[in-house]
């Protein structure tokens, strides 16, 4: 058994060596290239992140982001990604939405499958693959909150709620809350488009705009709470929920407390005819209402 | 009873009554009053009406008292909010909204909520009440209902019963669409859509109401004087009408020992239930007031200034109006031609849905006593269970308008529960025609079996007469004591003081 494995292995030993001195020989080249440049160290970035997206994106998105259909219809697998640019695969992955288990799967936020420096990688990889939007920086410094909340309102509020809550759309498609997106992750939803939502470039919302939008989405996470408990800010729906779990509730308490006749007033304190009329409905009421009898 | 308390009445001889109260400031007021408009006689009868001692009474006070708080909270909102449409551009405290352009209404709201001292808790607490007002005058209906108190001779008093839960209907809405909020903007453009789309008149009637296309220049002020004014003063007196109807009438009772046709037996006016009252006035006043401190509503500084083309996801009305709302989403989108005009589809679920609902419970007195035969008068109510039909027939009925207040939600539920918001409104679809008939038959069910439990034949088993008439005869000791009204048969003779 050995002996008849010991061909398979050297072999397998020979496409190693082949495959490391092929990569060192293009790493090697690409040095030779580029020097020690800035650029130098993105193309590692690039390399690094080409790896982990042919670890973990691959058997969906394809070798290029080219997609990879199914069995039915085009890219059913998963979608192209070659014009996602930086902003689209940052958003996708910082917030966990990407990888899926399942490619049927509806993308939720969840604990990022990669490190930052890993994201940094792929989001490198992704973005030399097309033409996407870059990353934007957001400086929040000299935001204007107003400006912001009329953007806001104009163009978002139709699907997250004018409160930032998330909202649903048909079949079974929602928009996400605002309540945990970080300024880089709005930043890069607006300009790259997710899912559903539809991309705002330049034309639509401009540089400041962004910026005033991100400090007014940032400001929705912790809104001016005055008037006491939030419950949900999503309307009137929860309004109407503690309306009557806990006012009509309440006040029915209330009234069951001073409208009904406590057993103990008729006993030694009462006077005697009051006594007389409980012992006699006592005796004839089989009923357990406990209101029975007419002492003052 | 205190030395505070005026003279009970010809037993106490004249002198010794003078003697022991004319030396309090109230008997001296209260006789310079009467002795020269009189009212002693009014003041006694009022002070001796009886109130039966259950609990569920006490409900329709509950409304009585979230409407006092209404008047009270409102007048204070009205010294600080400026019904105008006019733009105007915001410069206050709330810093997200500055230099923002706005009505004056939605900005002296603002202002309301973050400069006017106590305005904000005023405002909460105003729109808790109108919340809770509508609900307990809800749950007060039901008891009614239920009980079977709307029979004759108190047909009259459901009719206004009614009218006003209407008119608080109104008035709600007129309330909460003032602001000039997002949410409220969104709210009258559904209104506006649901008024057009009545046969015939619906272009006049929005015209009329708006003054001219959504939205309209006058609808704010408008709207203002509706919900300051005129409907509140018509609640006021129809209130009163309903207050005295019920001293004339006297209160139905449950059946129980030494409880008749033709008696109360409970509480006095005072001082038992006067006390009880006023207990529960300001126990109602604690309860709006901790949800107005405590709990948010409506923050219209998150919805921001209505703009008519914009609309924000979750735009739901308050809950009196919710299952409007959800008949319209739960309606499919048909719509119908006829006689070469087209029916608009919000006619269906907002016209014609609204109208059959408050037409039907206007109706209900006649209508059962039409399909029962019974023309007679009632002061005794029947316990739910002995009236199986009527019973199911009423919880089918709230399940159906639940299920169209969840229709009316199907985009919060859908997003709070990860549901399809389609998959939702497919289900309340099926919902509202499976759900009720399957509540009917268990409520009926459930009756019944209570009912041979008790040994107590039910409506169907039995002359429905015969209940009272049995109740009457196997009752313990007649109680013909002090706090019992001794009144003839007939409710409508004038209230004897006893």
């Amino acid at each position: 058994m050995n002996h008849a494995d010991q061909p398979e292995r050297r072999h397998r030993r020979h496409r190693r060596l082949a495959l490391v001195s092929v990569l060192g020989g293009v790493v090697g080249l690409t040095f030779l290239v580029v020097g020690r440049a800035p650029a130098g160290a993105d193309s590692d970035l690039e390399a690094h992140g080409r790896s982990l997206y042919l670890e973990g994106c691959v058997s969906c998105h394809g070798t290029k982001g080219q997609g990879v259909g199914g069995s039915g219809g085009d890219n059913e697998r998963g979608p192209r990604i070659t014009d996602a640019g930086a902003a689209g695969a940052y958003y996708m992955l910082s917030t966990g939405r990407m990888p899926l288990n399942d490619p049927n799967e509806q993308p939720h936020r969840k604990d990022p499958a990669y490190g930052p420096k890993d994201i940094d990688a792929l989001v490198a990889f992704v973005a030399s693959l097309g033409h996407g939007p870059a990353l934007t920086k957001v400086d929040l410094a000299d935001a204007s909150l107003a400006n912001g909340g009329l953007v806001f309102r104009a163009d978002c509020q139709a699907c997250h709620s004018a409160s930032g809550s998330g909202g649903a759309l048909s079949y079974g498609r929602a928009a996400p809350s605002l309540r945990e997106a970080t300024p880089e992750q709005v930043a890069a939803a607006v300009r790259s488009g997710p899912g559903q939502m539809p991309v705002f470039g330049q034309g639509d919302v401009d540089r400041k705009q962004l910026r005033d939008l991100v400090a007014y989405v940032q400001y929705l996470r912790h809104p001016s709470d005055r008037g006491g408990l939030a419950i949900g800010r999503v309307g009137p729906v929860p309004e109407g929920f503690v309306a009557w779990s806990v006012g009509v509730v309440l006040l029915l308490a209330c009234v069951f407390w001073i409208g009904t006749r406590s057993p103990i007033r008729s006993r030694p304190g009462a006077n005697a005819d009051a006594d007389a009329d409980a012992d006699a409905d006592a005796h004839t009421n089989a009923d357990s209402d406990a209101d029975v009898g007419s002492e003052p | 009873m205190s030395a505070q308390s005026p003279p009970r009445g010809p037993t106490v001889p004249r002198t010794r009554a003078k003697k022991a109260a004319g030396r309090t400031a109230t008997f001296r007021g209260a006789r310079w009053v009467d002795e020269r408009i009189g009212g002693a006689k009014f003041a006694r009868t009022a002070l001796n009406k009886v109130f039966p001692d259950h609990w569920s009474f006490m409900i329709g006070e509950l409304a009585l008292y979230c409407f006092v708080t209404l008047l009270l909270t409102g007048t204070y909102l009205t010294f600080f909010f400026d019904p105008s449409t006019e733009t105007t551009t915001y410069h206050g405290s709330y810093a997200p909204l500055r230099g923002v352009e706005m009505t004056r209404a939605y900005r002296s709201a603002l202002e309301l909520s973050f400069d006017v001292r106590a305005g904000l808790v005023m405002r909460q607490i105003h729109h808790w009440a109108a919340l809770l007002f509508l609900a307990t005058i809800v749950v007060h209906l039901a008891r009614v209902f239920f009980t079977g108190a709307f029979r004759k001779p108190r047909e009259l008093n459901w009719i206004i019963g009614v009218t006003l839960l209407t008119l608080a209907i109104f008035n709600g809405f007129a309330g909460y669409s003032l602001l000039d909020d997002q949410l409220s903007g969104t709210g009258l453009r559904i209104a506006y859509s649901i008024a057009l789309s009545i046969p015939l008149v619906g272009t006049w009637v929005t015209s009329l109401l708006f003054g001219g296309e959504f939205p309209g220049a006058d609808i704010i002020e408008r709207l203002y004087v509706i919900h300051i004014l005129l409907i509140p003063a018509a609640i006021t007196v129809l209130l009163a009408g309903h207050l005295y109807l019920v001293v004339r009438q006297k209160h139905t009772q449950f059946p129980g020992p030494g409880r008749r046709e033709d008696n109360v037996v409970g509480e006095r006016m005072w001082p038992t239930y006067a006390a009880k009252a006023v207990g529960l006035l300001f126990l109602t006043v604690s309860v709006l007031s901790m949800l107005g401190g405590l709990v948010q509503i409506n923050p219209i500084w998150v919805f921001g200034p209505f703009d008519p083309a914009q609309v924000s996801s979750a735009s739901q009305p308050d809950w009196y109006m919710g299952w409007l709302d959800g008949a319209l989403r739960i309606m499919p989108g048909w719509e119908i031609r006829a006689f070469g005009f087209s029916i608009p589809n919000p006619f269906f679920p907002a016209v014609l849905l609204a109208g059959l609902t408050f037409g039907l419970l206007y109706a209900w007195p006649f209508l059962e006593a039409r399909v029962t035969g019974d023309h007679d008068l009632h002061h005794l109510d029947d316990r739910p269970r002995q009236r199986p039909v009527r019973t199911a027939l009423g919880v089918a009925t709230i399940s159906f308008y639940a299920i169209c207040f969840l229709g009316g939600a199907s985009d919060v539920l859908s997003t709070t529960f990860g549901l399809s918001v389609n998959a939702v409104l497919w289900t309340m679809r099926f919902a509202l025609f499976i759900v009720p008939p399957i509540m009917a038959w268990a409520t009926y069910r459930l009756c019944k079996e209570l009912s041979a439990r008790d040994g107590v034949p039910t409506a169907s088993q039995v002359d429905w007469r015969e209940i009272p008439h049995r109740l009457r005869h196997g009752s313990g000791p007649d109680d013909g004591d002090a706090d019992e009204n001794e009144d003839d048969d007939d409710p409508a003779a004038a209230p004897a003081a006893s």
